[in-house]
């Protein structure tokens, strides 16, 4: 589904409002398929689901312009979607399939969509970091008001690349909004087990960078904190670190436990409670906006939706086997002639 | 036609390189204020101002990763490693993000940028400041690798690569940079993937690149006072590497040594070897043999410094035993 039109600030729009429910709603069905996916073998490797964190991704993306820039993990299918990405290129991606995204080439951790500014997809913790920097550089360079969005897990906080990549924004005054997605776990291992500073934003005062802290489960909340950051990026030319906390429903991978093993039932079941759809849908039927029968259909609408990307990546074929060998290299110069 | 440093041929090339094109810019540790750690970006900074020649705080990974970004969106960075041997840092944005990114995007994110340092030893710098690359960086498919080994094939090089849409190595060095010698007047530009015979010879191939160019040559007149006669090939690229002019060189004389300043095991010099011997045997008359640093760290003595790197009586030596003169 195409991104939410016309980012209103405040999101004053009832039909605008009901695009988040909507978006949101598309990846936790879109997640919720890839689970089932992996288990029947048609995703393999490495899975993160985002699961729980979908008012992050639609409350950022909702914010964006159409030549902003995004660069984010391997936890990035619901930012791919929100940013605009179709459910049939993931999916097929996924499935490793020649129609995916990244012509089967990639996988999961690594969905790239030139058109839409959506600069991947990284597997290496707080590799894709100074990546960030350098696109704020590049913006800075050419004189332009775009922004780079910069998703991270709180975990990647703790890395060199994180330090080198702020340190330099921070100096140089980019034009980058650091969003840190604090779910409390690296993997297995909880952030009062990782970090020495567990109000992670403020780390952004060793950098001269501007901070904040907001609940991740509150779209609103997000949206808010967001357009705050473009607008310090756009006009001052300044970075900000803004720390959005929430919280994964499923284990880090497909292959990690739900809970029982470094998290407890019981703390899963209590964050269950801040269910980022659950609160929104509350939200919009409390102010008469939304009605049950309303989100019957959508969820219909779009679980039909999940089942047609499916139906498409499973009938896209395996890419070619010339395709190993291509796209090591380019022959092209700037001259624009073969090199 | 100019007798130039090394040095100078490469400010040369940069200086055109951005001045012809305004998306290129050149960024690492002192490569503006101070004018470059060894000047090879004297000038740079006060005729294209700090956007375009940008000082670094000593970040190798981070500087890096930042010119990983900018490719990414459409600039064409030069990105300056004060030495190779700090690189080691920045491996993860060199090899997992620049080399990787096409593939791994289905052919989305082309990586126009380039890499470049002073590689290997130069005198007594000890253990930490004298390592050769080559043999990592030559290992990814994704990666171009460059080792000009005279002025005029610095110009040449650095301004291919710089024009190449592809990430590329260009491997250097501190004891390079003051050898003077002819350059072409002009827009003078080496193409990719071309080795160069420098000197031509009947009776055995030194087959080399970078540093080891001057020492190899140096071999080949020692071997003529010896009556025999050596061809130096100076492969320029190593990644892609000119197979053609390797087996063509082979075939004429029949006997190869393979001469690199790095280490022996899994030296770049053992993948020229594979290559000869896979697709040259029936035209050798002796095993292919390597001239190489010893299986040591760097020491910092004048005398084990010495004795560890590989010189011209050491590929003499080496010739001579492929020839059967000596044992």
């Amino acid at each position: 589904m195409p991104p939410v039109p016309d980012p209103t600030p405040g999101g004053d729009d009832a039909a605008f409002r009901r695009g988040l429910l909507r978006g949101m709603l598309l990846q936790r069905r879109f997640e919720e398929r890839c689970a089932e996916a992996y288990a029947l073998g048609k995703i393999g490797g490495f899975c993160h689901l985002y699961i729980g964190q979908e008012a992050v991704s639609t409350g950022i993306m909702s914010c964006l312009r159409p030549d902003d820039y995004v660069i984010t993990t391997y936890r990035d299918h619901g930012q791919a979607l929100a940013r605009g990405m179709t459910a049939r290129t993931v999916m097929a991606e996924l499935f490793g399939r020649a129609d995916g995204c990244a012509r089967g080439k990639g996988g999961s951790m690594h969905l790239f969509d030139r058109s839409l500014g959506f600069l991947g997809g990284h597997g290496i913790v707080g590799g894709h970091i100074p990546i960030a920097t350098g696109v704020g550089f590049a913006v800075k360079y050419r004189g332009s008001d775009q922004v780079c969005v910069c998703f991270m897990g709180e975990a990647a906080v703790n890395n060199g690349a994180f330090h080198e990549a702020l340190n330099m924004a921070g100096l140089w005054k980019l034009p980058v909004v650091y969003v840190i997605e604090n779910n409390r776990y690296g993997m297995g291992t909880a952030i009062e087990r990782a970090a020495a500073i567990n109000d992670i934003y403020e780390r952004g005062a060793a950098y001269n960078v501007p901070r904040a802290v907001v609940d991740g489960q509150d779209v609103f909340a997000v949206r808010e904190a967001t357009l705050e950051a473009l607008g310090r990026a756009r006009t001052d030319h300044l970075p900000t670190l803004l720390e959005v906390r929430t919280y994964r429903f499923m284990g880090h991978s497909m292959s990690d436990a739900v809970s029982g093993t470094y998290r407890s039932k019981a703390e899963l079941d209590e964050h269950l409670k801040r269910d980022p759809i659950a609160l929104l849908r509350a939200a919009l039927h409390e102010a008469g906006e939304l009605t049950d029968a309303d989100v019957q259909a959508m969820d219909a609408e779009l679980k039909a939706e999940v089942q047609d990307a499916w139906d498409f990546a499973d009938a896209s074929p395996e890419p070619p086997l010339e395709a190993l060998f291509e796209d090591v290299l380019v022959d092209t110069t700037s001259d624009g002639r073969a090199a | 036609m100019a007798i130039l440093t090394y040095r100078d041929a490469l400010n040369a090339a940069l200086r055109e390189e951005m001045q012809r094109d305004d998306r290129v810019f050149l960024m690492g540790e002192e490569v503006g204020v101070y004018q470059g750690a060894y000047k090879v970006s004297k000038g740079l900074l006060q005729e294209f101002g700090e956007m375009r020649v940008v000082d670094t705080p000593i970040t190798e990974l981070g500087f890096a990763g930042v010119g990983v970004g900018a490719a990414m969106v459409g600039l064409r960075p030069v990105i300056e490693f004060m030495t190779w041997n700090f690189a080691l840092l920045a491996l993860d944005q060199v090899v997992n993000a620049a080399a990787k990114m096409l593939y791994m995007s289905g052919g989305q994110f082309p990586m126009p940028m380039v890499f470049r340092g002073p590689n290997g030893a130069a005198l007594q710098l000890g253990a930490q400041h004298s390592q050769a690359w080559e043999g990592w960086l030559t290992h990814i498919p994704g990666l171009k690798v460059v080792a000009p080994g005279t002025p005029a094939d610095a110009k040449g090089l650095l301004k291919a690569a710089i024009r190449d849409d592809n990430p590329v190595i260009v491997l250097e060095g501190e004891m390079l940079y003051n050898m003077k010698g002819e350059v072409p007047d002009g827009d003078h530009v080496v193409p990719l993937g071309r080795a160069e015979v420098k000197r031509e010879g009947t009776d055995v191939s030194i087959i080399t690149w970078g540093k080891m160019v001057n020492v190899a040559l140096q071999a080949a007149g020692q071997l003529a006072q010896q009556d025999v006669r050596a061809e130096v090939l100076d492969l320029r690229t190593l990644r892609p590497m000119d197979t053609a002019a390797v087996l063509e060189t082979v075939a004429k004389t029949n006997r190869a040594v393979v001469l690199e300043e790095g280490w022996e095991v899994c030296g770049f010099g053992a993948q020229v070897a594979d290559v000869i011997q896979r697709e040259a045997f029936d035209h050798l008359d002796a095993p292919v043999l390597r001239v190489h640093q010893a299986d040591v760290p760097m020491p910092y003595a004048k005398n084990l410094e010495k004795a560890a790197k590989p010189d011209a009586a050491k590929c003499v030596a080496a010739a001579r035993r492929v020839l059967y003169l000596d044992r």
